[in-house]
């Protein structure tokens, strides 16, 4: 790190270093470009994953952190620019950089209110066009007055905003068009059967053929970021199990590791096995829930059935644990909830023991279907270095050989300790990310039969004050989660509340990529490469 | 078998004896119109009971179990609820195109369902040119489905009613050629000739191994002709939502349903009369005895099992293959069904000609 360190001064004599969790770069906004072109093109390291955009209103100045990862060499670092003006604050985009720049300024724009100069696409990414101020600035006006509740629908725009800056440095206002007059758009969504929730998805179609996609998110946007500002962190925790409810325990994971880290609290290893466990029952229970989505989504509708009913069983084990079978509430700052139930060894147990079969099943019912292969083969295409542009993580992203797990990258809790193997493959296509999933379900199983039976004795949590206050600072944890590295950013002044909770979710970029992976492809390749990259919608929107 | 014209004989001479001969007709025209009518829609009942038994049985549950039982009033409630139903009409629509195109369809399917054979003399329509005929009057059916994706005003319509179009009209050629295999085999195009026969052996026996590929041929495209799984592409749920009839509501939605499920069954009855014999029994030849007992059978039920078993068979495949894509559904029927139907009707006409059939 030091090296980076050093050309890093070379280069931008500006620059200030801070040592935290990694490396941390603050630089004045002129100079960033030339920093992030620098850092994504050089030769030891490339950084060329960015991990995400966290937008920050500092009181004083508004600004982002940017977090930054190398693929090659796995070194990390974030980024720090911030401007002074909170009238009319302007950065500049890193877009054309990084593809998955694209959406993480869009949000920051929603939010914070910050333009990003040369960004090719500056809408509201979540809110309304028509919504007064930007919610995450301490000094929005939350008063319904404000922005009452709107009767009449947001009509659909086909040209976008732009900030372009000129060679002299002048900057422009154009209006790029997404969509010609003469294309012929059709409305996927929100209410679609295959968006997989309230995605909406305005295509442009030529024939079958797919011309062009714009996403558009925020349906089911519930200011969960917002919220937590003002609940304390036992609370902010319950919203993690309603961001991907197919990850809730990856989610809640995260966080709380995030406030342990924080807080330096070391957990006890019963609840490390526990939350291990958890985790792969959680896994398996969203990719079953993938294979009869995606069956169904390509008309195989009895698979659903079958999908569901072995994440019945799965359902059933940590029903008995945690009381819930959707939103677990499970982890909690320091430990688990609750000790487990005396039954949970010995069903988890029979259910490994099933499970391998019910694949083989699955295989011959569906993956061997000439019908299925012809569907799934050689389409919705994307190579590895798309695909980290994109940031696409987890399974989608190992489909196409990038070898992104976080358990393996930066383990956590016992996954250092367990054996298991990273599944990758080399194709890219449907096929691909459907074996990666499928074959997921074998490793999770692998993980949980090592660690099922040498749960230790002990405490299942560590005892926490009744008010939880974190020092000040920030902490960025990631997880993997069923469909990705599902990312916590926790900036804290002190308080018992967060001054700022950033919840970095996979699913947008599987969404933002959505436009690049199924252009070409016709309509029923969209379903099918829609329901490959496997979002759940209120990841996304939050 | 019992002759049923005996029947239809008897009370038409009954008519005939206090009435002028143009209110017999009229009476007579009334009383089949309402036996078809009728049977069509109990038939209807019947067929959405047993696939969503036969998926229930597929998918690991139950299926409908809780009105009447073992359910079987379900759908009769079900058809209560759809009469009921407010029928909902879009901004811009044609309203005329709108409200005509269910009727295409259901009007296509209930001629081709009075084609159907179901005993000695108990058929609603006999020409010679029977089969032609059939094949004429089912193919209207897409007239109604273009009409419907039109008048829609939407998108999604149109783009199912497109592919429907695409779909029908290819696959109409692989079924024509299929059935023109076994009217080569059987030297008729009369639906009754057909059936008579296969007196002694149904044309799947009979006619060797053409006999057999025009059967599975009839069964692929006869299942894409009616837009059924594997071949749904002009509904696609899971794409078009619903395909042509995404706007249609209340009893005009009941009209498309309605005719889904007839046209399966007269798919069934078509592939039933041309290879599985029809209403004959099954008879082996030498085996007298056996062949008697068979005879005892009524031939409404020797049609109406097989009919069964073929629309079973169809449901099988329902509920396991994903959907094809548009442009793999033209492939298959263009590149792979077409060709080999030309060649089966080839060798069939040779084996015909040589006399090399039993």
């Amino acid at each position: 790190m030091a090296s980076i360190q050093e050309k890093i001064s070379a280069l931008i004599p500006e620059a200030n270093f801070t040592e935290a969790q990694v490396l941390e770069i603050s630089v004045p906004d002129a100079q960033w470009h030339k920093l992030a072109k620098a850092l994504y093109e050089d030769a030891n390291a490339p950084f060329d994953y960015l991990t995400t955009i966290v937008g920050m209103d500092w009181g004083e100045t508004l600004g982002c952190v940017y977090y930054l990862e190398s693929t090659k060499t796995g070194d990390r670092l974030s980024v720090r620019v911030e401007t002074a003006d909170r009238q009319n604050p302007t950065l500049h985009s890193v877009a054309d950089i990084w593809e998955s720049a694209n959406f993480y300024e869009r949000e920051v724009y929603d939010f914070f209110g910050i333009i990003f100069i040369n960004h090719p696409d500056m809408r509201r990414l979540f809110l309304r066009r028509d919504w007064v101020g930007h919610p995450l600035r301490k000094d929005y006006d939350a008063s319904p007055e404000v922005n009452p509740v709107r009767l009449h629908h947001e009509e659909a725009y086909d040209t976008t905003v732009s900030y372009v800056e000129q060679a002299d440095g002048k900057i422009v206002k154009t209006e790029p068009v997404i969509f010609a007059p003469d294309d012929y758009v059709i409305n996927i969504g929100p209410q679609h059967p295959s968006t997989h929730g309230v995605l909406r998805l305005r295509c442009s179609l030529d024939g079958e053929f797919i011309k062009k996609i714009d996403p558009y998110c925020g349906y089911i946007h519930r200011g969960i970021e917002k919220m937590s500002e003002s609940l304390t962190y036992p609370q902010t925790l319950h919203f993690t199990d309603r961001l991907d409810y197919l990850s809730a325990m990856q989610n809640r994971h995260a966080l709380c590791m995030c406030i342990e880290d924080a807080m330096q609290v070391e957990v006890p290893t019963r609840a490390q096995y526990i939350r291990t466990i958890n985790d792969e029952l959680m896994r398996i229970s969203s990719h079953l829930l993938f294979w009869g989505t995606f069956c169904n989504d390509l008309g195989s509708t009895t698979a659903l059935i079958y999908g569901f009913r072995e994440r019945e069983m799965v359902l059933d084990i940590l029903e008995e644990t945690t009381g819930a079978r959707m939103s677990f509430h499970y982890n909690k700052i320091g430990g688990v909830m609750q000790d487990i139930h005396p039954d949970y060894q010995r069903k988890i147990k029979e259910f490994c023991k099933i499970m391998p079969e019910r694949l083989k099943e699955y295989h011959r019912f569906f993956t061997g279907n000439v019908i299925a292969q012809g569907r799934m083969h050689g389409i919705s295409v994307i190579s590895k270095e798309r695909c980290i542009a994109h940031s696409m993580t987890g399974p989608s992203g190992r489909a196409s050989g990038w070898a992104c797990d976080v358990r393996k990258r930066i383990p956590y809790a016992l996954y250092d300790k367990v054996e298991f193997d990273e599944v990758l493959r080399t194709e890219g296509d449907i096929y691909a990310r459907y074996m990666v999933r499928m074959d997921e379900i074998l490793q999770s199983i692998r993980i949980i039969e090592q660690l099922v039976d040498n749960i230790p004795e002990g405490p299942v949590s560590e005892k926490m004050k009744p008010i939880i206050k974190l020092p000040e600072g920030h902490w960025f944890r990631q997880v993997e989660a069923s469909r990705g590295a599902f990312g916590v950013y926790i900036e804290s002044r002190g308080d018992k509340y967060p001054y700022r909770l950033k919840f970095n979710s996979p699913g947008m970029m599987l969404v933002a990529s959505l436009d690049e992976v199924c252009r070409g492809g016709k309509i029923a390749d969209l379903i099918a490469g829609g329901g490959s990259l496997d979002y759940v919608i209120p990841d996304i929107d939050r | 078998m019992y002759d049923f014209s005996n029947i239809t004989m008897w009370i038409h001479n009954l008519l005939m004896s206090f009435l002028p001969e143009w209110a017999t007709l009229l009476i007579e025209f009334v009383l089949i119109g309402v036996a078809i009518l009728a049977l069509y829609c109990i038939l209807a009942l019947f067929l959405i009971y047993f696939e969503r038994r036969v998926a229930g049985a597929f998918q690991c549950r139950l299926g409908p179990n809780r009105v009447g039982p073992f359910g079987i009033f379900q759908s009769i409630a079900d058809m209560l609820k759809i009469l009921i139903k407010e029928l909902i009409y879009l901004k811009n629509i044609d309203h005329f195109l709108f409200n005509l195109a269910p009727f295409f369809v259901l009007v296509a399917s209930m001629l081709t369902f009075a084609c159907l054979p179901w005993g000695r003399g108990l058929q609603v329509i006999n020409y010679d040119v029977g089969v032609f005929f059939m094949l004429a009057v089912s193919g209207l059916g897409i007239i109604g489905v273009l009409l419907a994706g039109w008048s829609s005003n939407s998108k999604y319509t149109v783009i199912g009613a497109m592919r429907a179009g695409a779909q029908m009209i290819s696959y109409e050629l692989s079924i024509g050629l299929s059935i023109l295999t076994i009217v080569a085999l059987s030297g008729s195009m009369s639906v009754t000739g057909i059936v008579d026969a296969q007196y002694d052996g149904w044309f799947l026996f009979k006619g060797h191994i053409p006999a057999l590929i025009a059967f599975i041929i009839y069964l692929i495209a006869g299942s894409a002709e009616i837009n059924r799984g594997p071949f749904d592409m002009a509904e696609a749920e899971s794409e078009l939502t619903a395909g042509y009839h995404t706007e249609y509501s209340g009893i005009h939605f009941g009209f498309y349903y309605l005719a889904e499920y007839l046209n399966l069954f007269i798919m069934g009855g078509i592939a039933t009369t041309l290879f599985l014999g029809g209403w004959m029994p099954l008879h082996i030849p030498g085996w007298e005895t056996f062949n008697t007992i068979m005879d005892y059978i009524p031939s409404i039920v020797w049609f109406l099992g097989k009919s069964i078993v073929v629309v079973w068979i169809s449901m099988w495949f329902r509920w396991t293959f994903p959907r094809l894509r548009i442009d793999q559904l033209l492939k298959l029927e263009w590149k792979y069904l077409l060709p080999i139907s030309l060649v089966n009707l080839a060798i069939m006409s040779v084996i015909v000609a040589l006399g090399w059939h039993f």
